[in-house]
């Protein structure tokens, strides 16, 4: 599965054809290949890739180490791609095509301590009809000796948001190789300028009706 | 570069630079092209400009017109593909960037005073810009026959 790292740029739209489309641009590589995992070493196969560079002075001796291995200039993150081995020492926007399907992985906006009519969409209690202190909450939790506990997965108020989160199939619907641009139909999860994972979609493309079959 | 240069560089290729300059409370004939099947024709939608939505590339502009009666608005984005020219017929001189009080308003009081300053510029605009397309007609004349 070939995959790139990079940064979530925004979201804007462009034509295709008479039909505006909603993309998000993501500013992709060129990742340096930093190291390469293999299955008689490290019992699988992956590539650690990196992306963006950082000052010399940032980076603390282990890293300094690890990269001088690798031969390659020091980078801000480092992350797997588990199950490609890219060819050269660089990977960059053009491993995707137009039209390709991939999946994006981000952390997701943090909302803090959120309560239960955000978080979940719970209607609160009354505002008047001598509702008292009971505004925003969330109500009973459960029931009384049966079952005598709160349900896991209970929906309650809590951190919300902050999460490493994919979306799934996304379509690639530019790649802009000079200014290593990728855009993906859709939104992506994060704020922008946050890091994003590209991968080629682990989704079985479904079958069209009509086609297969019979 | 930064963000919005990148989104800029993204959205260049889709920008338009051909639809004319116009305010709410102009008149404009929007030449639109319309898809019956697999043949394409332009159909012409006029009416006065009560909005202009300004959001960078997404911005758009609505354009409301009676017709037969009913009041009927319309919303063009100013990049879209399916505008095939868009022609400012009047200038109008308003107070306000939104125009939702036509809504409730019909025939005479609906009226929009004309913007005679920027209306002049208009005639001055066109009659210069025929000059010098005369201009380039002698010009070329003119190499022609030297050939």
């Amino acid at each position: 599965m070939k995959g790139i790292l990079g940064t979530k740029v925004g979201m804007t739209q462009i034509w295709k054809g008479d039909k505006a489309v909603p993309v998000t641009v993501i500013l992709a590589g060129p990742c340096p290949v930093v190291q390469r995992k293999t299955i008689e070493k490290d019992g699988y196969e992956a590539v650690q890739l990196g992306f963006q560079s950082q000052k010399p002075q940032r980076v603390n001796k282990p890293a300094k180490g690890h990269f001088a291995k690798a031969g390659v200039e020091p980078v801000k993150y480092l992350r797997e791609i588990r199950g490609f081995n890219p060819e050269g020492d660089t990977v960059t926007v053009s491993i995707f095509n137009v039209g390709e399907v991939v999946d994006v992985t981000g952390t997701s906006k943090g909302h803090g301590f959120t309560g239960v009519m955000k978080k979940w969409n719970f209607a609160g209690g009354y505002d008047s009809h001598g509702a008292h202190k009971i505004h925003r909450h969330g109500g009973s939790i459960g029931n009384r000796k049966t079952p005598g506990r709160v349900f896991k997965g209970k929906k309650m108020a809590g951190r919300w948001g902050n999460e490493r989160v994919t979306i799934q199939g996304l379509e690639v619907v530019d790649v802009l190789e000079n200014e290593n641009l990728i855009l993906v139909k859709g939104s992506v999860p994060g704020a922008n300028g946050s890091l994003v994972v590209v991968r080629q979609t682990s989704k079985v493309p479904a079958v069209k009706a009509g086609k297969g079959g019979k | 570069m930064n963000r919005g240069a990148l989104l800029k560089v993204v959205e260049k290729k889709y920008t338009r630079t051909d639809i004319p300059q116009f305010k709410p409370g102009d008149t404009v004939r929007v030449n639109y092209k319309v898809v019956e099947g697999n043949r394409t024709r332009v159909q012409a939608y006029e009416g006065v400009v009560i909005k202009i939505k300004r959001n960078g590339f997404n911005s758009a502009f609505t354009v409301r017109k009676i017709s037969f009666n009913e009041g009927v608005e319309r919303i063009f984005p100013f990049n879209s593909p399916l505008i095939e020219s868009v022609q400012v017929v009047s200038r109008g001189k308003v107070r306000r960037a939104k125009l939702y009080y036509l809504r409730e308003l019909r025939g005479k009081a609906a009226r929009i005073k004309g913007d005679r300053k920027r209306l002049s510029e208009d005639v001055e605009a066109r009659a210069a810009a025929a000059k010098e397309a005369a201009e380039a007609k002698a010009a070329a004349a003119v190499e022609e026959s030297k050939e």
